[in-house]
């Protein structure tokens, strides 16, 4: 089925068609939420509140506003927001800056055992530059405007649409290779 | 419009990031719609941000089962919104005692004027009673004065009898010679009609002369019917007519009420 019957289906409120891009888009959304939250046990409950509330405000959606991903990423990054803002994570000092997938990629090249996840990932992003995934991490999964990316990488804010499109570029093809 | 430099931008990419304004969103909608190219191209740059974020997840989600048990069920039981802005009871509460005030001023001088009224009524009540007081003291001054009167020694009571016209009148007459007063009390006589009086004669027997010693005026209001007169006359006999009003020169004979001569001393 097409997506855009499938996401109008769901904003009817059709279980069905909402089981169908729980399936498609879950595990992104949880992704991109332990990106942010660094806790994969709150993660997972954090994930479950997001498509409840995804269900809730089903009817909101306009598809011509945005793509159904475009929406739903943008509730998950709030939610994880709110709660790393929340009272239990202001104590912890954790650093919010956008380096996990960095990190990831670090880790893995001293970790003997790898999962099969970060190897997919290590893959997939093999032959990008540090400051692309550090781009692709801002915008897609922490939600930093052009301007905020452009500070934080001390680039021009007009460059950051150039070198995103470059970096996604080279994902995709990263993604044909294999 | 160039399909391939707009792709080229970098503004496909933003658009899935979801970091564009709402009207370059609309846009965007509307060239998707348009060009079959820009869609591909849009569906492609979000395939690379799933790939990347799911290869990215090490979360399992929970079952969708699991989650189903959250749902609020569709069709039957739309969740209604409760957007209705509900008012801080504060500001009832200022209109509130705002109205009450207003109210209870209102009843305040409701109840001033109320009393106002009262207290002017009172006050004419309380006028009326002095005058009825002093008209009592002046009434019982009066009295007074005439039973002093009829008490003293040179007194002389004449009482007249009722006459053809009246049979059951009396009257009498007290005459202080000295004094040359005359007191009628006219107590026994019916009250005369509108438009005549009662006159007071003296009379000489013979010949029979009548001298006008004056009218009873007022005779209805007078509540004593005692009415002084002077008589400077050496009269024998007094006698009361009824005549029309402002009296007469001559006694209307037919008219006589009452009669009574003086006793010889």
């Amino acid at each position: 089925m097409q997506l855009e019957q499938l996401v109008e289906r769901f904003r009817e409120k059709d279980v069905s068609a909402f089981e169908t891009l729980y399936g498609m888009y879950s595990e992104n959304i949880c992704g991109v939420i332990n990106t942010i939250v660094k806790n994969e046990v709150r993660s997972q409950e954090i994930c479950q509140d997001v498509f409840v509330k995804i269900w809730d405000n089903a009817d909101s959606y306009n598809a011509s506003k945005g793509r159904f991903f475009t929406w739903i990423l943008n509730i998950a990054r709030n939610a994880a927001i709110d709660e790393i803002r929340s009272k239990s994570y202001k104590n912890e000092k954790k650093n919010l800056s956008a380096d996990y997938f960095v990190r990831i990629l670090e880790s893995k090249e001293e970790e003997v055992v790898a999962t099969v996840e970060t190897e997919g990932l290590f893959k997939l992003v093999r032959s990008l530059k540090k400051k692309c995934i550090q781009l692709i991490e801002m915008l897609y999964f922490r939600g930093y405007t052009q301007k905020e990316a452009a500070e934080e990488l001390a680039i021009p804010v007009g460059t950051v649409k150039t070198r995103n499109r470059s970096c996604i570029s080279k994902l995709r093809e990263n993604m044909e290779i294999k | 419009m160039d399909v391939q430099e707009y792709i080229a931008s970098g503004i496909l990419e933003l658009y899935v990031a979801g970091v564009l304004s709402e009207k370059e969103n609309l846009e965007i909608h509307r060239y998707a719609q348009e060009y079959p190219e820009i869609k591909a191209e849009i569906v492609a740059i979000e395939a690379a941000i799933l790939e990347i974020s799911q290869k990215a997840n090490t979360v399992t989600p929970v079952g969708f089962e699991t989650l189903r048990s959250q749902l609020n069920a569709g069709d039957t039981s739309k969740v209604v919104p409760l957007t209705k802005e509900s008012r801080p009871w504060t500001q009832y509460l200022g209109w509130a005692a705002s109205i009450l005030l207003a109210i209870g001023l209102f009843w305040v001088y409701n109840q001033n004027k109320e009393l106002k009224s009262q207290l002017e009524l009172v006050e004419s009540q309380n006028q009326q009673l002095e005058q009825q007081i002093a008209e009592s003291n002046s009434s019982l001054e009066k009295s007074r004065e005439l039973l002093n009167t009829l008490r003293d020694q040179n007194i002389l009571v004449i009482p007249l009898g009722g006459q053809q016209v009246s049979p059951d009148s009396y009257a009498k007459a007290y005459w202080n010679k000295q004094e040359e007063k005359v007191f009628i009390d006219a107590k026994g006589l019916p009250e005369p009609p509108d438009g005549f009086v009662y006159q007071v004669w003296s009379l000489k027997l013979s010949p029979l002369t009548p001298t006008s010693m004056g009218l009873l005026e007022d005779f209805t209001e007078d509540e004593n019917k005692v009415f002084a007169l002077n008589n400077p006359n050496n009269s024998e006999a007094f006698g009361i007519t009824l005549e029309p009003a402002g009296g007469s020169e001559t006694p209307t004979l037919e008219q006589l009420y009452a009669l009574g001569a003086v006793a010889s001393s």
